[in-house]
């Protein structure tokens, strides 16, 4: 509120202070989230801490609203660019202090298909959740995609495609993955508009993702269960 | 009046192969196109749209084929005047716009400029292959409609407008249908029509129809909703909504006081000939309600619209900025 006493940040304890940075997140308040974190990484914070606690929660609140109709894609995409402001303060530390990583994904849009809209905000969103992602744009033919995969080692590989038209080609790149033997290394995430989960399974994906929330957790979901299964 | 099936769709069926872009046929395969704009006519649609939904200079160029806007807009255009001229009855050659595909300033790169740039463009390409209108689809920024506004102010040519609302009753953007109604009355430029396209199955477009209709707008309403949900079987997709399903969503949408009504990704000539009929054979009903809609075509994908009394859940705020 206009009239209220202006906040400042550096006043605030710590646990008012990631609440703020919640807010302003949400609010898509790119500077006052470079300074939030700065602040926190000041106070002796770990890169891991502040990236989690602050901004990957924050994000998981607008994720939330997102995936409820209650935030739209213009609010979506202020508050992921005010987050990636963060992440670029932080990545460097993560990587210094050697932090859990939460995954990697390599994503595109499919041949033929010119839409990434979607595609973006699943890009931001994951980021927004702290999983490392190489995004290749629009119109992948399958020697793009498995050339990314080989190079990259990602754990999940997300295809995008916003018309009937383009959807299939998600299957010519998941047949080609099968005939190489190299399907089983990675979770494959597909998302857009005309998609659905009987597509998703039709086709041989893992998943089908509604939205870019959805793709979030699902992602998270798969990755752990990986891990686990390396582990186990 | 009635209006064709989704061109895609058709073209499909056809052998376009994935990837291609469809504009290109017109100029490739003229005989398909004027095979594809015959049937939405011989089904009895007044109006049909051009095959240039994707003719755009953003959209193109992702096909290295930005140069050939003009081009493949006016060849889109004259096969569809060729056809109309043909049909011995008036047919509305209306000249297919798409959106651009980008996002605009300050979260994207696109322009307001730039935006009119492109739709006077495709328009001029249009105009020259004798379009009677031009008919905007699909859009979800108000960003973009107003530009494609302008560009038909530019262009001096009439122009209808709808949006796509996908997302919780409302436009990817966020608009609902009651602020779309509100501002199309804004425009220095206003459509002769305006509406709903795509979306989410023929219920949800016809909750955005009602929401038109309360916002008490006096221009006329199209609403093009699509044949069901795709469905992937064997290679190829398929929409599941029968023809019986879109003649009941014609009756509905002609009953909630719809003057333009058509159908979009999914629908085929069978559909059309079935809605026409059923538009032709049933009497005119009251006004239909959300619940009657539901019962009749099934669940709305969410609980809220955006609209009137319930504008949806809101996040509790710690609000102390401004």
């Amino acid at each position: 509120m206009a009239d209220d006493d202006e906040i400042i940040l550096s006043e605030l304890s710590d646990d008012e202070l990631v609440l703020q940075m919640h807010d302003d997140l949400y609010d898509g308040l790119k500077e006052e989230i470079e300074e939030g974190v700065n602040i926190l990484i000041a106070r002796g914070w770990t890169p891991y801490d502040t990236l989690t606690k602050a901004l990957v929660a924050g994000m998981t609140i607008v994720g939330a609203d997102f995936r409820d109709g209650i935030l739209f894609v213009p609010e979506v995409l202020l508050a992921a660019n005010a987050m990636k402001a963060g992440m670029f303060i932080l990545k460097p530390l993560l990587a210094e202090t050697g932090a859990p990583r939460m995954g990697k994904m390599v994503i595109g849009t499919v041949k033929g298909d010119i839409h990434d809209i979607g595609k973006n905000l699943v890009a931001m969103m994951m980021e927004g959740a702290g999983f490392e992602v190489l995004d290749l744009g629009i119109n992948n033919s399958v020697e793009k995609y498995l050339d990314a995969l080989e190079k990259e080692q990602p754990d999940i590989l997300g295809m995008s495609a916003l018309l009937t038209t383009t959807m299939p080609y998600m299957k010519v790149v998941i047949d080609t993955m099968k005939e190489k033997g190299m399907r089983e290394d990675y979770i494959v995430l597909v998302g857009g508009a005309p998609l659905n989960e009987e597509f998703s399974k039709a086709i041989g994906a893992d998943a089908y993702c509604r939205d870019a929330a959805v793709a979030v957790e699902t992602a998270k979901q798969y990755v752990a269960r990986k891990h686990n299964q390396l582990n186990g | 009046m009635t209006k064709d099936a989704l061109t895609g769709t058709n073209l499909f069926n056809m052998g376009l192969s994935s990837g291609e872009p469809p504009e290109f046929w017109n100029v490739d395969k003229p005989d398909n196109i004027r095979s594809l704009y015959r049937g939405a006519v011989e089904a009895g649609s007044d109006i049909f749209l051009t095959n240039t939904f994707g003719g755009n200079a953003a959209r193109l160029k992702l096909h290295n084929a930005q140069g050939r806007v003009r081009e493949l807009n006016r060849v889109g255009a004259a096969l569809g005047r060729e056809i109309a001229d043909a049909s011995g009855r008036t047919v509305v050659v209306a000249g297919s716009v798409g959106p651009t595909g980008e996002i605009f300033v300050p979260m994207g790169s696109l322009t307001h400029d730039l935006a009119v740039e492109i739709f006077h463009e495709q328009a001029e390409g249009l105009k020259d292959g004798g379009a009677d209108v031009l008919w905007v689809e699909t859009i979800s920024a108000p960003e973009e409609y107003r530009a494609a506004a302008e560009a038909a102010a530019r262009a001096g040519m009439p122009w209808c407008g709808t949006m796509s609302f996908d997302t919780a009753g409302r436009t990817m953007m966020g608009v609902t249908s009651a602020a779309m109604a509100e501002m199309v009355e804004k425009l220095p430029n206003p459509p002769i029509a305006f509406g709903a396209n795509c979306g989410v199955g023929a219920s949800d477009l016809m909750r955005t129809v009602l929401g038109f209709v309360a916002a008490g707008t006096a221009r006329p309403i199209i609403a093009k909703g699509n044949a069901g949900i795709p469905k992937y079987h064997d290679g190829h997709i398929h929409y599941d909504g029968t023809p019986d399903l879109m003649a009941e969503y014609a009756v509905l949408a002609r009953d909630a006081g719809v003057r333009i009504i058509g159908g979009c990704c999914g629908t085929m000539p069978e559909h059309l000939t079935a809605m026409r009929a059923a538009m032709e054979s049933r009497p005119k009903g009251p006004r239909p309600t959300l619940e009657d809609i539901s019962a009749k075509l099934g669940a709305f994908s969410s609980a809220s619209d955006g609209t009137g009394e319930d504008v949806g859940p809101k996040r509790e705020r710690r609000g102390r900025r401004g």
